[in-house]
Parts: structure tokens; C-alpha cells; sequence
């Protein structure tokens, strides 16, 4: 396992911090320097909100090296709402439930791991955004087991 | 030669500066593993159960991402820039790493490095509560405007264990700040610790070891209501005085048989008590209770936590809402939210979640 190569990546992954254009104000994720948009040069650092939606997704049954233990799973294509597309893993949501245009938001979960000795390696994922519910009065009367 | 009186009276801790919860946030799991499914593997559905269930983390948490969550929630509502945290702090008995910290995952995470402390806090299940009583001696003194302290675990049980029927997962996070800025000031707090020795770990082992009922008397009982009565006889307050308490909770017998020990009402118990629906959170299991009474506390409220933790100890704390409670509330998902968020798992895949399955 790279460490030094995650623990450089470590910024985008955790916080999803990526680039915004000087020039154009384009956001860019990941982070690259250069702006896709009208290929201004830019180190301007923008954190993302982490809110968007799915684009497309499909499941992962044959999982490669280091995701065997987490197999089936989803892979989705995320549209984020300041426009940049990216490809993460779903998470706390069944993969049968997952639909084109879902809302979703960032976690940061753990990602990897190198063995029973190695590094833990953790970054973004998305997940349906948790519903907000109103407050109802029976929700502080728990009937004891 | 009488001691002077100093040493024999409770001693509350209070900072210089009043300090108070600038902002919180919960974190809970999506699983749930009913109690009643643990009876049927290993009793035959058989006796009764601790709890309802318990939350249970997925394949990809740990106390550190759940920590995370916590964290940015309790960042949400305090509204301040994450750069200007100076400490922190987390408290588990299930920290992912044995060395390498927790606590700078989560700082990198939350935007807070490198301009802060960070530790991670040992004290079975008041670990978080110890860090909560170290932040308000580190902005108490001026060291710092801000310091987070987490209490968050996903709690070990042995297989057939008594434990595994309410070893859960869950927690909270608080930043401590000035308590000009706080939805509630902290107004004292107390500790009460001896060696005593009613739960273990021992190095390199999967699994805790109890005295069974060791646990209860000498331990739990104990240090919980020698904490909670020398801070309420310190402040001159009885139960009556407060709108909530919060008393760590194992199981639902426990934190409702000291309550009324002492003298409190089941009413004034209820909103905390979450253990019959997500399990003992362990160091998260004190504070989780609060923040689940901070999502509906008024302003003027007095509220009492007193947490516990095996080897043992209890700490205190007494804590009055302000009027910037209403506005913070809603800022950030509520604990009820997180535990209305339910998937309902069997025994099988909770041995999958949990790593119980030995696969080589």
C-alpha cells in the first residue's frame, strides 16, 4: 500500500476540497490545476458542499483487490450541486433502492484497508440525505424493554 | 488533626470564565440489531431482554467517521469557522487504530488542522465526558475559544455474551466555547473515581470482561450517585430543580433505578434514556442522552449528566439552557432523526458487520 500516496490525496477525500477557476469561477473536482472550463491555470482551493444527486450508478458484485469484504455494492456517478460529476461508492442504502436522480450527501467513511496491519483509508461516500422529521411528542416516551 | 475543609468538601470544578456548549451533534448507525435476535441464537428465545435493540455500524464505520459526523453537526450549529478549534478531543474504548490517533482523523476531516490539539481519551464509558470536562478547563482559562470533546463508540460483545444483547453504536460531539456564545453554560461539575475493578479489556483481547454482578452496586450505583449528589449538594439544587438528567445507561434498569434512588422522576429521565432503541453507546452512551435533551430543552432549563465509566468513575455536570438553544436546534439533523433512521438487521449479517466471521 502507497501511503504516501493517500495520505496526499487525504484533503479531497476526507472534506471533498477541491479547486475553484480565478478566471472563469468553474469548480473543479478533483483538484487539477488547470480549470476544464477555459484552461485557465488556478489554485484557488473550494470545498464542496457535499450535496447532489445521482447521475447513474451500477453494482459492484466482483469487487477488486482491497473491496472484496464489502461486495455487493454501488458505485454511482454524483452530480454535485456546483456542477462537477463524480464517481464514489453509495452507502446506507440498500442497492435495490438506489434511482437515478436520488439526493445524496458526502460522509466520510472508510474506504480501505491494507490488511490486518496495514493503514486505514478513509474518504468521501454518499448516502441518501438524511430526511429531517418534525419532532413528534411520542419520540421522548421510549417504553422500556 | 482535622483536615482542613477544602478536603472534605466536593469540590466543584468551574473555570474562571464561564464556559458553556457552543454547539453539538449525534451520531447513530443505520442498523438495528433487535435484542430478541440475540436471544434466538443463543437461548433458544428464551428470558427476556436488556432493550429493545441496538445500533449497529456498517461495514465502512468506525469511531472515527462516526465521530466525523458528530463532529460537523456540532460545528453546523455552533456556526464558527472549523479553524478555530483548538483542541480535539475524543474518548472511546473502540478507537480504530491502537496507536495512531482518532482524533486527527477527525480534525483533518472537519477542517481544523493544524492549529489544534488532538488526543484521543481512555476512561471505559466516561471517556467523553473526561473530555468534556477538559475543554472546559482548556477555554475556562483562556487557552482556547473553542474545544471539541466526543464520546463515541461501537461497542464490543462477546458472542452469547450478556454484553452482546446491548454493546451498541453511537455518540455525540460537543464544542466547548465561551458561554456568552453557548446554548447552554455549564455551571459545575464534579468527579467522583475509585479502582475498581467491574470491567476490562485487556491488551490485544477483542472482548471486555465484567464481574457480572460486580457491575452494579459497588461500580455503577456507587460512583453515579457519588457524583450526582455531592455536585447537587455543592450547587444547593435537589431533583426537582431540573427539567432533565441524563445518567449513563447500560441497560434501561440501571439509569432509572439510580434516578429514583435519588429522588428523580421517570419524566425527568425519559427524553435521555435512548439505550432501549440504540444500545449502550459506551462513551457515547452519557452524551448521547444530552444531546438527545438539548434537541428539546427550553431556554431556562436546568439540566444534571452524570456519566459513568468502569475502573470506575462518575462525572457531574450541571448544565442551564440559554436562549440561543432554539435557533441551533434545528441547524443540524436532531438524535431522534438519526435513530428514526432505522434498518432492521438479522444475527447473521450483524456477525458480518461486526467482523465476526473468520474468513482466513
Amino acid at each position: 500500500m502507497q501511503v504516501s500516496r493517500h495520505w496526499r490525496l487525504q484533503q479531497q477525500r476526507y472534506a471533498l476540497v477541491g479547486q475553484v477557476c480565478t478566471d472563469c469561477e468553474e469548480k473543479i473536482f478533483p483538484p487539477r490545476g488547470v480549470c476544464p472550463n477555459c484552461a485557465k491555470e488556478t489554485d484557488a482551493q473550494f470545498e464542496f458542499s457535499g450535496r447532489g444527486k445521482v447521475y447513474s450508478f451500477s453494482t459492484v458484485y466482483t469487487a477488486p483487490a482491497g473491496f472484496e469484504g464489502s461486495a455487493p455494492y454501488t458505485i454511482g456517478l454524483v452530480q454535485l450541486e456546483e456542477g462537477p460529476l463524480i464517481t464514489a461508492q453509495l452507502t446506507d442504502i440498500d442497492n435495490d433502492h438506489v434511482e437515478i436522480g436520488l439526493d445524496v450527501e458526502m460522509v466520510t467513511r472508510k474506504l480501505l484497508q491494507d490488511g490486518d496491519r496495514g493503514v486505514l483509508v478513509y474518504g468521501y461516500k454518499f448516502r441518501p440525505v438524511v430526511p429531517v422529521w418534525e419532532l413528534e411528542p411520542e419520540d421522548a416516551l421510549f417504553a422500556l424493554a | 488533626m482535622a483536615l482542613p475543609a477544602e478536603m472534605t468538601q466536593p469540590k466543584i470544578m468551574k473555570p474562571a470564565r464561564d464556559v458553556g456548549i457552543a454547539g453539538y451533534g449525534a451520531y447513530v448507525p443505520r442498523y438495528r440489531l433487535p435484542a430478541v435476535e440475540v436471544s434466538r441464537v443463543w437461548k433458544e428465545g428464551t428470558g427476556g431482554t436488556p432493550i429493545k435493540e441496538k445500533a449497529v455500524p456498517g461495514l465502512d464505520e468506525d469511531t472515527a467517521t462516526m465521530s466525523v459526523e458528530a463532529a460537523r453537526n456540532a460545528v453546523t450549529r455552533a456556526q464558527i469557522a472549523p479553524t478555530e478549534i483548538r483542541a480535539v478531543w475524543v474518548g472511546s474504548e473502540s478507537h480504530p487504530y491502537a496507536v495512531k490517533p482518532t482524533s486527527t482523523i477527525v480534525a483533518e476531516s472537519i477542517g481544523a488542522v493544524p492549529s489544534t490539539m488532538g488526543a484521543d481519551w481512555q476512561f471505559a464509558c466516561k471517556a467523553g465526558t473526561e473530555a468534556f470536562q477538559a475543554s472546559m478547563g482548556l477555554v475556562g482559562s483562556g487557552m482556547a475559544e473553542y474545544a471539541m470533546a466526543i464520546g463515541m463508540d461501537t461497542a464490543q460483545g462477546k458472542p452469547g455474551d450478556a454484553l452482546e444483547y446491548t454493546a451498541g453504536a453511537g455518540g455525540a460531539a460537543y464544542l466547548i466555547g465561551p458561554a456568552e456564545e453557548s446554548l447552554a453554560v455549564i455551571e459545575g461539575s464534579y468527579s467522583f473515581v475509585t479502582d475498581t475493578p467491574d470491567f476490562w479489556r485487556r491488551a490485544n483481547k477483542p472482548y471486555p470482561e465484567h464481574g457480572s454482578r460486580f457491575t452494579g452496586e459497588p461500580a455503577y450505583f456507587k460512583h453515579v450517585v457519588g457524583a450526582t449528589e455531592a455536585l447537587m449538594d455543592a450547587m444547593g439544587t435537589t431533583p426537582s430543580d431540573y427539567a432533565h438528567a441524563i445518567f449513563h445507561q447500560p441497560n434501561a434498569k440501571f439509569p432509572m433505578r439510580v434516578g429514583k434512588m435519588m429522588g428523580f422522576q421517570a419524566n425527568q429521565i425519559e427524553t435521555g434514556l435512548l439505550v432501549p432503541m440504540i444500545g449502550n453507546t459506551y462513551a457515547g452512551a452519557a452524551l448521547i442522552g444530552l444531546s438527545a435533551v438539548l434537541d428539546v430543552a427550553k431556554p431556562g432549563d436546568l439540566i444534571l449528566m452524570t456519566s459513568f465509566g468502569s475502573g470506575a468513575g462518575s462525572d457531574c455536570f450541571q448544565l442551564r439552557i440559554t436562549d440561543k438553544i432554539e435557533k441551533r436546534q434545528k441547524l443540524a439533523p436532531t438524535t431522534q432523526q438519526y435513530i428514526k433512521r432505522r434498518t432492521e438487521i438479522d444475527y447473521a449479517t450483524y456477525t458480518r458487520f461486526r467482523g465476526k466471521l473468520v474468513m482466513k
